[in-house]
């Protein structure tokens, strides 16, 4: 009985890893076979990952990375996740990941190194004052008068230099925390933050500050658009395309959108 | 037999000449080896192209070493009026340590507990603590910058260790020059200032040397709280160009500075080892 | 005239009375030699007497007024009681000049420019004139005891101390720093030596004081000392000082 038992629970194992294999286009080109691994930030950030616990599948991120794990064939249980520097992920050699998913910026010279899947959001830079430059006008000349900060490891930093181009020296920090203590102490007046981390920033973080204005995505010479990154060459790339493609024809990918991110229509565009 | 020879040498000089030559030709056939199995060996490796590529790319480099070298620039500055108030600061809490009169005995714990402090917290978290706190605390500009809050975190950190050096040089001073000096009829003060400083402060000349090349470099840690001195900008190209040899540069440029220093450092200390014996 | 006058002098070393009650009177412009063994008491005497050490009990005059009250500045009667160490004790850092110039500056409140003149006198006088401008690590061991001698005597004081100067010197150098002594001794300074030198003591002492033990056990004239000692342990010191 009992070996009966062990017989047929083989062959169910046998037959469902084959029908894997035959019907996903991740079979046999992951880390683990049969487990998709993903790298997170460390810490992760509110609204991309919440409470820094991407396996919750809570955070647009996290949700994206499930969704995506999904169409490519992986059960929840079988997603691993990892963090990483973005230092880490762009070093040379082998990777500890699959997928990277943290808010990368799909650039040109980011793109010789490693690669990116197609877009899954397009997020619009937006200006974050502080209390005491909450009532600055959102344009352009006004804005240039600030002292302004950023994230030093982000696309914020050329976007900064080129269309804002500020009369006094940014100050550039490691990372949002540092940023957010730099507003509070009033050493700085403004920071340059992707949409949603900024009006996050705003609501939760830095009493008194205020999101002032965005960017319309097509102004900036860098379109900050967000990839998941990959190893140069990974053979995963073409099916994680597919199954981006899949979740926006399906109006799935904006489904998340709306449920994570909030509304960032009420941001009046810098001229 | 002992014969004088043309060129006027001892048999004794023209054996060590003989012996020179060889040591020269040994040392460098064997420095020749070591490169050239590093320049063939290296490259063989599956990994070089990617590492080669990572942090060895000329494309790269040319393109941000010229900003570096600006960059670099701040660092220079913040070390330049960092290193003076280190030296005068760590000098008053040497001699806050060593007062003796029982009114200045809270001076006395004072030094004895900033010394401990500031030598036992890692520097990083003293930058971001006066750094961001201090100015947090509601400073008016350009009072909260962080060049001045930084600085004064370096500045605090570095006197701690400092001081201590100048007290070891302090220490270093034979008691038998007190004696001398008090017998003539100085006051402590006096024989603090005339005959023990000035010996200490030279006895620890070569010490300090090393802490100014430390301070060069945690400069760097600045970067944290906001100024964009070398280590960020490599840090900003890093990012944007996805490669890491914008840090390879910084590398480059730092140790112009410091292989030198830390050569005169080393020369002075062999000096001093001479004149000890 | 009494210039230096201890009475009962006690200095403790942890439980160990280094000087055990010593009395001792020195007359202006006497030469006194202590002499004795190695661990006696002479150096520690010669400390106490120029307030380097602070005594346990009895009392130290100079003048006839008490120097040895607890709680004294001692930098006044520093000022007045020259001292002379074996190890000479230069300034490294500072020239013989700068070396003899700098208690009178700092103490005396003078400038560089009255010194000048007054000190190289000095210089002159003693034969170091060319040495005035170099550094301790220049000169010999002999040159430099003897800018030692300039460095106090700058300070015009009334009483000499000497704590064995000559004995970290090679042989053929403390004939130079004993005729600076013979000088001062002409030009009728006070002074007080611990020494070594049994010939020089016998030659040129007013009065030999053998310390034993922390105390004096004998003292007198050279003649007497050398000629006749009373006690055996005089005697015995004697034989093994002058083999």
């Amino acid at each position: 009985m009992s070996k009966m038992l062990a017989f047929a629970l083989s062959v169910c194992a046998i037959t469902t890893t084959a029908a894997f294999a035959d019907g996903h286009c991740a079979a046999g080109k992951t880390l683990t076979d049969g487990k998709l691994t993903i790298a997170t930030g460390n810490p992760a950030y509110f609204p991309w990952v919440l409470d820094d616990a991407p396996e919750a599948g809570k955070g647009f991120e996290a949700a994206v990375a499930f969704a995506v794990a999904a169409e490519m064939g992986f059960a929840a249980e079988d997603v691993v996740w990892v963090r990483s520097s973005f230092d880490e992920a762009i070093q040379p050699g082998a990777k500890n990941f699959d997928l990277n998913i943290q808010q990368y910026s799909i650039t040109a010279e980011r793109d010789q190194v490693v690669d990116f899947s197609e877009p899954y959001y397009t997020a619009p830079m937006a200006v974050l004052v502080g209390a005491n430059a909450a009532d600055t006008p959102a344009t352009l000349e006004a804005l240039r008068a600030l002292k302004w900060g950023a994230v030093g490891t982000t696309t914020a930093v050329p976007k900064l230099a080129n269309v804002i181009a500020p009369q006094s020296d940014p100050l550039l920090y490691g990372d949002n925390a540092d940023v957010n203590a730099a507003i509070t102490a009033n050493q700085i007046d403004a920071a340059l933050f992707d949409l949603p981390t900024a009006l996050f920033l705003s609501a939760v973080m830095i009493e008194g500050s205020k999101v002032i204005g965005q960017f319309a995505p097509d102004q900036s010479d860098n379109p900050d658009q967000f990839g998941m990154l990959m190893e140069e060459g990974s053979p995963l790339k073409p099916c994680v395309d597919d199954a981006l493609a899949a979740l926006k024809a399906s109006g799935a990918l904006a489904g998340i959108e709306a449920e994570w991110l909030q509304d960032t229509t009420g941001v009046p565009l810098i001229e | 037999m002992f014969r004088p020879s043309a060129t006027g040498l001892t048999r004794r000089e023209r054996y060590e000449a003989q012996q020179r030559r060889r040591a020269l030709i040994v040392a460098s056939a064997s420095t020749a080896g070591v490169v050239a199995a590093l320049v063939v060996l290296v490259p063989l490796a599956p990994g070089w192209d990617k590492v080669r590529n990572s942090f060895f790319n000329a494309e790269v480099f040319a393109k941000s070493f010229p900003k570096l070298l600006e960059a670099f620039w701040v660092n220079v500055m913040i070390f330049a009026w960092c290193a003076p108030a280190i030296a005068v600061l760590g000098l008053l809490i040497a001699l806050a340590r060593d007062v003796k009169s029982p009114a200045l005995f809270p001076l006395r714990i004072f030094g004895a507990a900033f010394t401990d402090i500031f030598r036992g917290v890692p520097v990083i978290l003293t930058v971001y603590l006066i750094g961001f706190g201090i100015p947090g605390l509601g400073l008016p500009r350009p009072w909260n910058s962080p060049y001045i809050w930084g600085s004064l975190a370096l500045i605090l950190t570095y006197s701690a260790y400092v001081a201590e050096i100048f007290r070891a040089g302090i220490d270093s001073v034979h008691h038998s020059q007190r004696a001398a000096a008090l017998s003539l009829g100085l006051s402590e003060r006096q024989v603090m200032r005339d005959v023990v400083l000035p010996q200490a402060v030279r006895n620890v000349v070569p010490s300090q040397m090393n802490m100014l090349i430390a301070l060069q470099k945690d400069v760097s840690l600045l970067s944290f709280i906001g100024p964009v001195e070398i280590f960020r900008q490599a840090g900003v190209f890093k990012s944007l160009l996805a490669n890491f040899t914008p840090y390879v540069g910084a590398a480059l440029i730092f140790l112009v500075v410091t292989i030198p220093a830390t050569r005169y450092a080393d020369h002075l200390m062999a000096r001093q080892m001479r004149d000890r014996r | 005239m009494e210039k230096l006058v201890l009475e009962g002098v006690v200095k403790r070393f942890g439980n160990k009375a280094v000087c055990d009650g010593i009395d001792l009177v020195v007359k202006a412009g006497q030469m006194v030699c202590l002499i004795g063994a190695s661990g006696a008491g002479k150096s520690t005497l010669l400390r106490c007497v120029n307030l380097l050490e602070p005594i346990e009990d009895g009392a130290i005059y100079l003048d006839g007024e008490d120097i040895s009250v607890p709680g004294l500045n001692p930098q006044n009667v520093r000022a007045r009681i020259g001292m002379v160490f074996q190890s000479y004790n230069l300034f490294p850092h500072m020239t013989a000049l700068d070396n003899a110039m700098l208690a009178p500056r700092r103490v005396h409140g003078r400038t560089r420019g009255e010194l000048v003149p007054e000190v190289s006198e000095l210089f002159e006088r003693f034969g170091l004139s060319e040495h005035m401008a170099q550094y301790p690590d220049q000169l010999s061991g002999g040159q430099q005891q003897r800018v030692a001698i300039v460095r106090a005597l700058a300070m015009r004081p009334e009483v000499m101390l000497f704590d064995e100067i000559t004995s970290a010197l090679d042989p053929q150098l403390v004939g130079e720093v004993l005729d600076v002594l013979v000088t001062l001794k002409h030009q009728g300074m006070t002074m007080v030596l611990a020494t070594h030198e049994m010939g020089f003591a016998a030659e040129a002492a007013d009065k030999v004081c053998f310390l034993h033990n922390g105390r004096v056990l004998e003292e007198g004239t050279p003649q007497d000392m050398f000629g006749a000692p009373k006690k055996p342990e005089t005697r015995a010191f004697l034989a093994r000082a002058l083999k």
